[in-house]
């Protein structure tokens, strides 16, 4: 039975106080106010007091506006309809296609039991070698995209997206950017990838706790399809929005705030949502990609932090491209054993000598003697920024592979590169021994 | 008996406050009735008629005047045979069991008992009829794998008992009587092989504790060798993400020489234990022949299941090591991470409305952290024995800042601190322990003085780098030159191991013991080297056919042969009477 309520006690924020009972924790409710109609979510019960955020935020809202409980959780439709769909942040259309009702699925479900997840073993191939050779892309990889505003993260999570080879892309935007939306939209249409898409889409205009709910729409809809045997994708952009909205709920509520404002349960917020990558065994999978910005370029940065913490990995994405130092994938070893045999050895020796290149770019600029190995190492480092670190650069992974060693031939005898011997006897380039 | 009962009045987050009529006890496991669910909870707070919980679940759609049920117990784990190989959440759920009957998901409110109730155990009494008895006197044991799993007179009895009755040699379960005692107010038990404990609290039931002494070792070169760890002794490794503790705690809980190892995977990611569930059962044990699972207990509460469990889950594990200390093993508890322990602390200390200490973290997380290091041990029983439990956690500092107060309180109680550093994993130079700034109070077992040696080499060779990027090479003199590249060169060959190779990812202790004499030998020794770039080209063979030389086995023909190129290189170059 629907229970409706027309005296709102508080507005605080984009929190709503009402006096209800029988409310279940994290019910939703609808609120009828003059400008339209918006859900709310139960988030907090205190005797007969009922807390609600309001995703439409609280703009507008009367004392005697009518509360309407539904009676259940946050839920979202579920079915093969939605794909090619665009939806909002509340899961409702906001294409003009008919609105989807039927076969609802409750979200931010339990956790997968991880008795029943199996070790990740294949590799998505993106032909980007910064991926590829170095930080493998792994199925059911949770991995952000660190990087800072007006960094091309989107065009990378839209480049992955359709190079990937995934059965579905679930795209979550969290105050993104209206431009960048179309951008997506584009992108993906023009790649003929839009049809295997489904899209919840909250923009930067748009109220912004109604943001707080994108990712868990976006991964309880991949989440099923995966249980039904499907590959998923998912691109979550971008998460330090989510971790804002969290942060003004957060202080609406008056909790104890622990680093920068931002609430002590920030881990497992962002947890809960990430952990929901997942590998099934006898059925599909969940990768999450996400775009963090990290601001001020500062790592440490609750956000960015805390989201290193939960994720496998991460890339860096600066100066338009992806750094080889810091970008990590930590479920690399799980798939770059059973490429070639030398792709281990490469993607180790590469980034150590590359290192070394970096020191000595640093003598350099101050006026030191160039020694006969630093003017090695010079050469070897501008072929390495333009051969794989350069984005533009859109080839296989073996191609990549063939590359570093001739790369390593140009610069280098066998023995200053700190290769095993077989390998060098197996792969180094004949021309050049 | 006459249990308490009460409804909830309010709902934040996963705390309730609940309305009781009764006595309840702090800590006591109450359990919340919604539809067809319990969900367990646990009191944290007492004000009045009013108990403040944390609920071990998910509390979407809890109502107020919801019902709540106490039980009269404390959290606490079950003890008895059939622990070794189990994989458990925080609060001893078995995950294996929990998939069978569930599957993909975590249920809410299933609560499985820990032990399997009808496997059978070949019990051998020890204990006689008239013994006198008390708490953890040893009645019989029964084979857990390659262990003698001691049945224990459960250790929350009071006072001396008199065996009345003890059953024979034969197979049992763990709920059969095995037998009976009785104290002189006539109060009578009826005992199984099993019983419960709180986990918040420690066992102690020894006759003293020692101070750690034997080294336990991991097979990682630079800690046996720079940074022991001893047996009953605890150690702490912080280190920013992707710095690598976690592979690092998964090479230590493979390799480390201790009877039973204790994962527990506290608020981490769960891809990292299905590495370990899938893989253990496959891996032989070197030592026993059997599979790594049959010595290992997983205790895994993820970041993404319930908090208040995750806080629950590091006590579950010390309990556990406790126990099976008590039967005289050597037990090594790996806590990953200790970090989100604390932050588990701190969400339930900012629900409660406390006031905040530095970063938000309540005000008794210091003492917590000394409570929970402190539980490990090495122990001497009445009878002479001995028992260890060794704690490694590693904690993960905000921002990778070991200011924070995780890590500070942490490194107050431990023995030794493995520091794992940015810089050294950006380099791919790993385990990333940084040697300048770790340290350990425990002895190594190869000799102090050429450790000594080794670690001023370190430090010069540090110095000589860092004026180097000042004044560069050419204004360095081939002596110090030659010193920076003798410490580079013990960081490459020794100090750096490869964890994913099969030969290297393990260096036994007469390896170590081989190896670093070697290694010594090059950084006491004098070479005829008078040119940087002739010196340079020397020491990047000599590390080559140390690399090579490290990835073959010990006992393959070629390690000889490959020591004996690595001598005649180091003979040509040698100089005894000039040079550096």
């Amino acid at each position: 039975m629907q229970k409706v309520y027309n005296k709102i006690l508080s507005v605080t924020g984009n929190v709503i106080t009402v006096k209800a009972e029988g409310i279940a924790n994290e019910e939703l409710a609808e609120i009828s106010t003059s400008r339209g109609k918006s859900l709310a979510q139960a988030i907090k019960l205190d005797h007969d007091i009922v807390s609600l955020q309001v995703f439409a935020g609280s703009q507008g809202i009367a004392t005697n506006d009518e509360v309407r409980f539904l009676g259940n959780p946050m839920r979202v439709t579920f079915s093969d309809d939605m794909l090619g769909r665009i939806f909002n942040g509340s899961g409702v259309p906001r294409d003009k296609g008919p609105a989807l009702a039927e076969n609802l699925i409750e979200i931010a479900g339990p956790s997968v039991n991880p008795a029943k997840r199996i070790i990740p073993r294949n590799m998505i191939r993106t032909n980007i070698p910064m991926i590829d050779v170095f930080n493998s892309l792994v199925v059911s990889q949770k991995l952000p995209i660190f990087s800072v505003s007006g960094e091309p993260y989107n065009e990378l999570l839209a480049r992955i997206a359709l190079q990937a080879e995934v059965d579905l892309i679930v795209l979550g935007g969290i105050g993104l950017k209206y431009d960048q939306y179309m951008y997506f939209k584009n992108t993906l249409e023009e790649g003929g990838a839009l049809s295997r898409s489904i899209f919840f889409i909250h923009t930067a205009s748009d109220p912004i706790v109604e943001g707080l709910m994108v990712p868990d729409l976006c991964l309880a809809v991949a989440e099923k399809f995966a249980l039904n045997g499907k590959n998923v994708l998912v691109l979550l952009t971008d998460m330090t929005n989510f971790a804002d909205a969290l942060k003004e709920i957060a202080i609406t509520m008056e909790q104890v705030p622990s680093n920068r404002g931002y609430p002590g349960d920030l881990y497992s917020q962002l947890a809960a949502r990430y952990e929901k990558a997942v590998d099934f065994d006898d059925a599909g999978s969940v990768t999450i990609l996400a775009a963090t910005t990290m601001p001020g370029d500062d790592v440490t940065h609750p956000v960015p932090d805390n989201t290193g913490y939960i994720t496998e990995g991460q890339f860096y994405l600066r100066n338009g491209r992806i750094e080889p130092f810091g970008s990590l994938s930590r479920l690399k070893q799980q798939v770059n054993d059973k490429t070639r045999d030398d792709h281990r050895a490469i993607m180790d020796g590469l980034i150590q000598l590359y290192a070394q290149y970096n020191e000595t770019e640093e003598k350099r600029a101050m006026g030191f003697r160039m020694s006969a190995w630093d003017k090695k190492l010079l050469k070897y480092g501008k072929l390495f920024e333009a051969n794989m670190m350069d984005l533009s650069v859109n080839i296989s992974l073996e191609n990549a592979l063939d590359k570093g060693w001739e790369i390593l031939a140009e610069c280098f005898t066998p023995e200053e590169t700190r290769m095993k011997t077989d390998l060098i006897t197996k792969f180094w380039p004949r021309e050049a021994k | 008996m006459n249990k308490t009962k009460g409804t909830i009045i309010g709902i934040n987050g996963n705390m309730i406050s609940v309305e009781f009529e009764g006595n309840i006890i702090q800590n006591e496991v109450g359990y919340v009735i919604t539809g067809e669910d319990r969900l367990k909870s646990e009191v944290v707070k007492i004000q009045g008629n009013i108990a403040y919980m944390q609920v071990f679940e998910i509390t979407k759609g809890l109502k107020v005047n919801d019902r709540v049920e106490f039980s009269g117990e404390m959290l606490s784990a079950q003890l008895g045979p059939g622990i070794l190989g189990m994989v458990y959440d925080g609060l001893q759920n078995p995950l294996n069991e929990l998939a069978e009957m569930h599957g993909f998901f975590l249920k809410r409110g299933v609560i499985l008992d820990a032990l399997d109730f009808k496997a059978e155990w070949e019990f051998t009494p020890v204990a006689k009829k008239g013994d006198t008895v008390y708490a953890a006197s040893v009645l019989g044991h029964v084979p857990e794998g390659i262990f003698e799993h001691k049945i224990f007179v459960p250790f929350n009895l009071q006072g001396d008992f008199k065996v009345t009755s003890i059953v024979e040699k034969g197979k049992y379960k763990v709920t059969d009587t095995i037998a009976t005692i009785e104290n002189d107010k006539g109060d009578k038990h009826k005992l199984s092989m099993f019983f419960d404990w709180p986990v918040k609290i420690p066992i102690e039931f020894y006759r003293e504790k020692l101070v750690p002494k034997e080294p336990l070792l991991t097979q990682t070169r630079i800690i046996d060798t720079f940074f022991p760890v001893a047996k009953g002794g605890t150690y702490c490794i912080p280190g920013p993400f992707g710095a690598g503790k976690t592979v690092l705690q998964q090479v230590t809980s493979r390799f480390a020489e201790a009877d039973i190892v204790i994962i527990a995977a506290c608020g981490e990611r769960a891809g990292e234990v299905v590495e370990t569930l899938r893989e253990f059962p496959e891996i032989t044990d070197p030592r026993t022949g059997k599979p790594l699972m049959e010595r290992t207990i997983i205790i895994c509460n993820t970041s993404s299941m319930p908090v208040a469990a995750r806080e629950a889950s590091v006590y579950t594990a010390a309990t556990l090591g406790e126990y099976y200390r008590q039967m005289g093993l050597n037990v090594l508890l790996l806590a990953d991470s200790t970090s989100r322990w604390a932050q588990a602390m701190r969400e339930l200390s900012g629900r409660l409305e406390e006031i905040p200490g530095e970063e938000a973290f309540p005000a008794y997380l210091e003492s917590r952290i000394a409570q929970f290091y402190e539980r490990a041990g090495l122990v001497e029983f009445e009878d002479g024995t001995f028992g260890s439990l060794t704690i490694g956690g590693t904690v993960s500092p905000a921002g990778g800042n070991f200011e924070e107060p995780v890590t500070q309180s942490t490194l107050k109680v431990v023995g030794a601190f493995h520091g794992l550093s940015q810089e050294r994993s950006n380099a791919r130079r790993y385990p990333a322990i940084h040697p300048l700034d770790s340290w350990s109070k425990y002895k190594s077992f190869i000799d102090a003085m050429p450790i000594q040696y080794a670690c001023d080499i370190l430090r010069k060779g540090n110095d000589v780098h860092q004026m180097m990027l000042v004044v560069g090479e050419e204004g360095t003199s081939i002596e110090d030159f030659v010193i920076y590249l003798k410490s580079e060169f013990l960081d490459n060959v020794y100090l750096q191991q490869n964890s994913f190779d099969s030969v290297d990812g393990a260096t036994s202790p007469e390896r170590q013991k081989h190896v670093f004499n070697f290694v010594h030998n090059v950084l006491t020794k004098q070479f005829s080297l008078k040119e940087k770039d002739e010196a340079r080209n020397f020491f990047n063979k000599l590390r080559q056919l140390f690399i090579d030389w490290n990835y073959i086995d010990m006992r393959n023909g070629e390690f000889k042969k490959q020591e004996a190129k690595i001598t005649q290189l180091i003979e040509e170059n040698s100089d005894n009477a000039e040079g550096v």
